[in-house]
C-alpha cells in the first residue's frame, strides 16, 4: 500500500528503537533484525508515534533543515513499509 | 579494523528432552557439568554488548532445562540487547513466561516439528506436541514476539500449507520455513532427511502463496534448501564479520557448524575475552574477508555475495575447508552435492542423544 501524506505512520509493535554507545549510532532492533540508522532516518522515525501524519512529520523536519523533506520522508518510510518495520 | 559483531547466538545447554535428527548441534556435546556458570554467561553477554552485539539469541539444546534463563535475559535487557528465546517450548509454564517476559525477553521462538501430531512425534522422538501448542499459547498471551521455526525435509516438507496454517492458527508472528542445513546431526541423517526435488519445488510455490496471503499478520521467511540452489548461501554474511556463537562449554565459533572443520581450534571464553576471541584468535581470521579464497571463487564476481558460501559444508564434502562450497554449480565438486541428493531415501533416523545412544532394535 502506497503511503501519503496523509498516513500515520508508526514503528511496528515489535519493533524498538535504541542508541548504541558502541557505534554511536541509533538502531531499531526487531525479532531476527537490526537496522544500523542514519541520523536522517533515526529523526524520521522517532516522530512515528502512531500520532502524527506524514505531513506533519514533515513540517517538523522541514523547519528543523529548512527545507521542504516531505518527499524524502515518503520515500523513506516506503522502504521501511515494504520490510514491514513500519505500519501505516 | 574488524567489524562490529551484530548477533550472538548463546547456546547455553546442549541438554535438550527432543531427539530431534537434525539437530544442528555437534555430534559431540557438552554435558551440564562443563556448562559455562551463570556468572560467566553474564560476563560473556556484557563483553558482547561491549563489542557490539545487539541481537541475542538464547539456545541450545532446549534453553529452559537451566533455571537462570531469567537472570540472563534481565541482564541483556540492562544491556540493551534485542534477546529471543529458542525454544522447543518444552518447560515453557505461564508463571515462568511472566517472568521471563517482566525480566525483559522481547521475542520467543518455539519449534514445531510437524503439522501432524504422529509424525512430529516420530521426528521430535519424544511426545511432545500437546506441550507445544500449549507453549504457543503461553506467549500468544504474553504480548511479546511470537516466531514459530519449523525444520523441513522429506518426511513432513509436503504439509508445508497445513504447516502454515498451523502457525497462523497459534497466533505467530513470524513463520520460518528453514529447510534442513547439513550439519551436525542433520549430516549423519542426510539420507533420510533430503526431499527430493520434487517436494522442494512444491513447497517452494506453496511457501510464496503464502507469504502473500498472510501479509501484515504473520511473516513467513523461507531459507533455501541449499543442496537444490545452483549457488551456496551467504554464511552469516562472511566469516568473522556479524555473528557468534558461543557453545554450552565457553568455546567460540564463527558459526554453529564450525566445529565440523576439525583443521580448526576454537578458543574459550573461560581462557580468553569475546572481544580478543572475535578480533584474534586464529578460527576467527581463518576465513575473514577473500585472502583464503581458490579458484573458481577468487576471480568470481559472486565472492562479494555469498562470499564462497559455507566453510563448514564445504570442509564437510570435500575435506578442504577454503575449497568452494559444492552447492555452487561453478565449483568443480558439484557432483558430490548431486550425489547426495540421488542416494536420498526413506531410512531410519539416528537421533540425537546427549550421552550414550540406547541400542536400536
Amino acid at each position: 500500500m502506497a503511503i501519503t501524506t496523509a498516513s500515520v505512520p508508526t514503528i511496528w509493535r515489535l519493533a524498538r528503537l535504541e542508541f548504541d554507545p558502541v557505534r554511536q549510532q541509533r538502531v531499531l532492533l526487531y525479532p531476527e533484525g537490526v537496522v544500523l540508522l542514519n541520523d536522517t532516518g533515526a529523526s524520521i522515525l522517532e516522530l512515528c508515534d502512531g500520532k502524527r501524519s506524514i505531513a506533519d512529520i514533515a513540517t517538523v523536519l522541514g523547519e528543523r533543515y529548512a527545507c521542504d523533506v516531505t518527499a524524502d520522508v515518503i520515500e523513506y518510510l516506503s522502504q521501511l513499509v515494504d520490510q514491514e518495520l513500519v505500519r501505516d | 579494523m574488524t567489524s562490529y559483531p551484530t548477533t550472538l547466538l548463546a547456546e547455553i545447554t546442549h541438554r535438550c528432552p527432543l531427539h530431534c535428527p537434525y539437530c544442528s548441534n555437534p555430534l559431540k556435546m557438552v554435558g551440564a557439568r562443563e556448562e559455562l556458570t551463570t556468572t560467566e554467561w553474564t560476563r560473556v553477554l556484557s563483553e558482547a554488548r561491549q563489542l557490539g552485539v545487539l541481537q541475542l539469541g538464547l539456545s541450545g539444546g532446549e534453553p529452559l532445562v537451566r533455571g537462570d534463563v531469567e537472570e540472563l535475559a534481565a541482564h541483556a535487557r540492562s544491556l540493551g540487547l534485542y534477546t529471543t528465546l529458542v525454544t522447543s517450548g518444552i518447560g515453557l509454564t505461564p508463571a515462568r513466561a511472566r517472568k521471563l517476559r517482566d525480566a525483559g525477553l522481547e521475542h520467543i521462538q518455539i519449534s514445531i516439528q510437524d503439522s501432524d501430531e504422529g509424525s512430529a512425534d516420530v521426528i521430535a522422538g519424544m511426545k511432545g506436541v500437546r506441550q507445544k501448542l500449549a507453549a504457543a499459547d503461553i506467549v500468544r498471551e504474553l504480548g511479546i514476539a511470537f516466531s514459530i521455526n519449523v525444520v523441513l525435509h522429506r518426511a513432513n516438507i509436503d504439509r508445508v500449507g497445513e504447516i502454515i496454517e498451523l502457525a497462523g492458527s497459534l497466533g505467530a508472528d513470524r513463520l520460518e520455513l528453514a529447510n534442513t542445513q547439513y550439519y551436525g546431526w542433520a549430516f549423519e541423517n542426510r539420507r533420510a532427511l533430503m526431499p527430493t526435488a520434487a517436494q522442494v519445488a512444491a513447497a517452494a510455490d506453496v511457501a510464496a502463496k503464502a507469504t502473500t496471503v498472510y501479509k501484515g499478520r504473520m511473516q513467513i521467511l523461507y531459507v533455501l534448501p541449499d543442496y537444490h540452489e545452483s549457488y551456496p548461501k551467504p554464511c552469516y554474511g562472511g566469516w568473522g564479520k556479524h555473528y557468534l556463537v558461543v557453545m554450552p562449554d565457553g568455546r567460540t565459533l564463527p558459526c554453529h557448524g564450525a566445529t565440523h572443520i576439525t583443521t580448526l581450534q576454537f578458543d574459550s571464553v573461560r581462557d580468553r575475552s569475546l572481544g580478543w576471541i572475535w578480533e584474534q584468535s586464529s578460527a576467527f581470521q581463518a576465513f575473514r574477508d577473500d585472502a583464503w579464497m581458490q579458484e573458481p571463487c577468487r576471480s568470481c564476481a559472486r565472492k562479494t555475495i555469498d562470499f564462497g558460501g559455507c566453510r563448514c559444508q564445504a570442509f564437510a564434502l570435500t575435506g578442504d575447508a577454503a575449497a568452494t562450497d559444492p552447492v555452487c554449480t561453478l565449483s568443480p565438486k558439484r557432483a558430490i552435492v548431486d550425489a547426495a541428493i540421488r542416494e536420498a531415501a526413506d531410512s531410519p533416523y539416528r537421533y540425537r542423544y546427549l550421552h550414550l545412544e540406547p541400542q536400536r532394535s
